[in-house]
């Protein structure tokens, strides 16, 4: 075993249960590090790993929780590629995003951490507590394997220390397969000075709905893990928290977009299968009734789709979730949405494209199917959450979208922000965010069903049951009163209508706030999942004296206004992006052929700006370092 | 799942309608289409029926019997190809109170539509549904459709078709949780519209199939059909349907058939060399969807309140 990497004596002990060798061990204070717990799939790591995160904010630290997921459901046992789990960044302040290298990681056998390391998530030194029963196992395979590894990873500089787990599992007669996961906690417990009765909590919340005696048996195995490692730990952390003024809830992407399904009055959400966006619907159909919802699971996506359409034209505005795949089958009916002018809220939990790519991985690759999808002229707006707290709102503010311009609203937020958790402050409802009850009131004589406002493009639409507006909504070229027509005039006037809609929410919307100064040598501009990310390097480098800052656009169709003059104030502006663009140190690209970044061409095409961009489609969040390097060389370009 | 302030209103008021209520612009179907004697039994329903215009809607693929909403002074909802059923599910889920009826073509039904049509018929929902079959594509201009007879000479199919037809009744008989299927022809006026009534009266997915004439590119396909008068065999029972002694005069091929033996209905559905025409099954037990699934929670701004922060409360850290 190497030695420990020196720590910095805080003279203080950890832990609040005494007991085991407390006097000895050092505790560092420290303002942030990345933890992470991995297993092979279905060992419970990534509930260790959540319940970590639950635990560390209600001590008041801030959070954010990565899942890593293998795409199979049972991939094989320790293999590179089965690696399952999460990875908590635990921060004195608020955490914006995933950041970059993990500081101590917690491994259920040796080969889970071949893709970590390889995949350069590990930071130099790392601290690895590593389940040591495989060194002992009858196959010789496995034990040399093991051997091997371990040995490797020490010689790399890595901090490596085994931990009998499933031996000491066994002493209480546990299932070691099921309980691993809980006295891994526990020793993270220990080494991150966690109040043991706040992890308690946890698990009793946890295994809420099980029977008392798992629970017990759960927190048996937690308070097993922490004395274990009270007793054979030489060092632990203190990283001492600051409780947010309001209290705070915690969740992650896809839940806060139930929640705020939930919240924004909307009665009906259709969907069918699809990661990475399913578990949204998943958690909305075991609470959704509980308000009189329903969530509808239909054969395919495009019966999803229509089904929420029919709905949301007979009453209030409906919702249906998606992800990129699915996103493509639903274009016909999104387009018909647009045609009939109905309200609609589409969420598509962008994943790795194109076809099937990479279900559990990140890529913001649909920003251009969500604004120019469909066919023909079909004017929609797009909006894109950039925080864990923004997936709530942003749903509350599509159903106002899409009622008050009869429109379509497309959501797009991602893999990483659906399944990523941070704390954010507990909402208070508000009324106002309900949808109001749809009209059934007498049509007055002579008002007709695309009544178009000559400035604005807008019309109040008829809902059945609402006596003299009986019409027939069409997807054909249609006038006033939604007949069908093919009179060169009435489609010039139809598509400008349901143009300038897109103008008039426009209008109501407010520049975007700037991060920084505003003006100087660099603009940043980003979208969707990256704001965390973006901002930490902005900031980081800025502390170094260096001019630049960012904007995070939350509307990309359309537009907020001023993005132009803000941008006129810098001398280089780009995007960073995780989607594809071609570099143009390849050798055969130049401004001839080089693609661009999909909001870095919106940016180009609207305000003539010579915007450049960087992206990368590794699947992975962008790495706060990895942008600080991205725009360091931009500057001195 | 939510109900409006309407349907708490006695209804202090007969509701009388005379056809024209019912009637809106010219219908643009071809002298001799079928399309226009559905048009004229659904018409003649709804005045009987007095089923108010604004609480009614007829939802509509694409094709030429797709166009059928447009000619009803109803709602009406004109969509995509292939997708009428999940529109008219939609509508029904959320307004129960609503009439909702379904218009949609042998294309539209039995191809592009196809697994819409299967799940629909599981979800038994309050819906009536008249498959208007002419056995082609007329819109697009004669292309063979799944219901063409084999040999079927069309555009795509200059040499005849290669398959044998998909029969839509004995698919419907397929499938789980089918409550309502019966068979009509465009031709026999008085049982289309007494085979329209009782899909209307049955509560549940209500699949009528209609066998109509297409004079444009199938002009004589059916007239072996239309000029033997014992090639329509007419299902008739005690609990279904009775036959007129008018038509008893010209159709003399009847059958007396329970609509609740479902192995005889398939046997019916499957016959070759006869059209039956009448109820061929019907069960009115079968749960409905947009029942089961109602919540029973009324819905309030304080039963979201409540329900919301109780949510909260579970994620508070």
């Amino acid at each position: 075993m190497t030695s420990k990497k020196p720590l910095k004596k805080a003279g203080k002990n950890g832990g609040s249960d005494g007991g085991g060798s407390a006097g000895k061990i050092s505790v560092t204070t420290l303002s942030e590090h990345i933890v992470e717990i991995i297993s092979d799939s279905g060992e419970g790591a990534q509930r260790c790993g959540q319940s970590f995160g639950s635990i560390a904010a209600r001590m008041g630290n801030g959070i954010w929780t990565t899942e890593i997921i293998p795409a199979e459901i049972r991939p094989p046992a320790r293999s590179v590629a089965g690696a399952s789990g999460n990875r908590i960044r635990i921060g004195s302040g608020y955490i914006t995003n995933g950041g970059d290298q993990t500081d101590l990681v917690v491994a259920f056998n040796e080969q889970v951490l071949l893709g970590r390391v390889r995949d350069r998530e590990l930071k130099p030194g790392c601290i690895i507590l590593l389940e040591s029963m495989w060194r002992k196992h009858p196959d010789l395979n496995i034990s040399l394997a093991y051997a091997e590894t371990h040995d490797r990873l020490v010689a790399a500089g890595y901090t490596v220390r085994e931990i009998p787990m499933e031996q000491e599992c066994q002493l209480l007669n546990a299932d070691p397969k099921r309980g691993k996961n809980m006295f891994a906690l526990g020793i993270l417990c220990f080494i991150y000075s966690f109040d043991l009765q706040m992890a308690r909590d946890q698990i009793a919340l946890t295994f809420g709905k099980k029977e008392q005696s798992i629970i017990d048996a759960n927190v048996k195995l937690l308070e097993a893990g922490k004395q274990w490692a009270q007793a054979n730990l030489d060092f632990s952390f203190s990283i001492p928290a600051t409780p947010a003024a309001q209290p705070q809830i915690v969740t992650n992407g896809n839940t806060a977009l139930a929640l705020g399904v939930m919240a924004s009055g909307m009665e009906l959400c259709a969907m069918y299968p699809i990661t990475p966006a399913t578990s949204a619907s998943h958690y909305l159909s075991e609470v959704f009734e509980k308000v009189g919802g329903i969530v509808h699971q239909a054969e395919d996506e495009i019966a999803a789709c229509a089904f929420a359409i029919g709905a949301s034209y007979a009453s209030k505005c409906t919702i249906t979730i998606t992800s990129g795949p699915g996103y493509s089958l639903k274009q016909e009916a999104i387009g018909l949405a647009v045609m009939a002018e109905i309200p609609l809220v589409v969420v598509n939990v962008q994943r790795g494209g194109p076809s099937t790519g990479q279900p559990t991985k990140v890529e913001q690759g649909d920003l251009m199917t969500a604004i120019f999808g469909s066919h023909g002229d079909a004017p929609k707006v797009v909006m894109a959450p950039a925080t864990i707290e923004d997936c709530f709102y942003s749903v509350i503010t599509a159903r106002k979208i899409a009622e008050a311009f009869n429109m379509v609203v497309v959501i797009l937020t991602d893999a990483s922000l659906s399944s990523s958790q941070q704390p954010f402050t507990r909402p208070q409802f508000n009324e106002a965010w309900l949808a109001p009850p749809y009209d059934q009131s007498p049509v007055p004589e002579g008002a007709r069903p695309y009544d178009w406002d000559a400035t604005t493009g807008l019309a109040r639409r008829f809902i059945p049951g609402q006596p003299g507006g009986m019409h027939t909504v069409t997807g054909l070229a249609h006038d006033r009163d939604s007949h069908v027509a093919y009179d060169p005039d009435i489609n010039q006037e139809s598509l400008r209508a349901r143009s300038l809609k897109l103008a008039a929410l426009q209008k109501t919307l407010t520049a975007p706030e700037i991060f920084g100064d505003a003006k100087g040598d660099l603009l940043v501009l980003g979208w969707g999942s990256t704001k965390g990310a973006i901002e930490e390097a902005v900031a980081s480098l800025r502390a170094e004296g260096k001019k630049v800052s960012s904007i995070h656009l939350r509307f990309l169709q359309p537009m907020q206004p001023g993005i132009k003059e803000i941008m006129k104030r810098f001398k280089k502006v780009m995007t960073i992006e995780t989607n594809w663009s071609d570099s143009p140190d390849e050798e055969i690209i130049d401004e001839n052929n080089r693609r661009y970044s999909s909001m870095a061409i919106l940016l180009r095409s609207r305000y003539l700006v010579d915007v450049d961009c960087w992206s990368e489609v590794r699947g992975q969040p962008v790495k706060p370092s990895t942008i600080r390097r991205v725009v360091l060389a931009k500057l001195n370009k | 799942m939510n109900c409006s302030a309407t349907d708490c209103l006695l209804q202090m008021y007969d509701e009388q309608h005379d056809l024209e209520d019912y009637q809106s612009g010219v219908p643009r179907w071809c002298t001799g289409c079928g399309d226009n004697a559905i048009l004229a039994a659904v018409q003649r329903l709804c005045r009987d029926e007095g089923l108010r215009p604004e609480k009614t809607v007829f939802v509509s693929g694409i094709g030429c019997s797709s166009r059928f909403p447009h000619y009803m002074k109803t709602y009406g909802f004109h969509g995509i190809h292939g997708r009428a059923l999940p529109v008219a599910e939609g509508v029904k889920m959320a307004r129960p109170d609503l009439t909702v009826f379904v218009n949609t073509g042998d294309g539209d039904c039995c191809s592009i539509g196809a697994a819409h049509w299967i799940h629909a018929i599981r979800y038994n929902m309050n819906l009536t549904v008249f498959l208007h079959d002419n056995q082609i594509y007329g819109l697009t201009k004669k292309q063979a459709s799944p219901t063409s007879p084999i040999g079927t000479k069309s555009n795509t199919t200059p040499r005849g078709s290669y398959l044998d037809a998909l029969n839509p009744l004995s698919v419907t008989l397929g499938v789980a949780n089918a409550s309502f299927v019966a068979q009509a022809v465009d031709w026999i006026p008085e049982s289309l519209f007494e085979i329209v009534k009782a899909a209307y009266h049955h509560k549940g997915f209500s699949f009528v199939r209609i066998l109509q004439r297409c004079p444009e590119w199938l002009p004589k396909s059916l007239d072996p059909w239309m000029q033997d008068p014992n090639s329509v065999q007419l299902l008739h029972h005690e609990n279904a349907l009775q036959i007129s002694a008018g038509l008893s005069r010209v159709y003399k091929n009847q059958l007396r058939h329970d609509p609740l033996d479902m192995n005889r209905a398939r046997e019916i559905a499957s016959s070759h060399d006869v059209i039956p025409v009448g109820i061929l099954y019907q069960n009115r037990d079968i749960p409905r969807y947009e029942e089961t699934r109602q919540t029973g929670v009324l819905r309030t701004t304080a039963t979201v309140r409540k329900g919301f922060e109780a949510e909260l409360d579970k994620y508070s850290v």
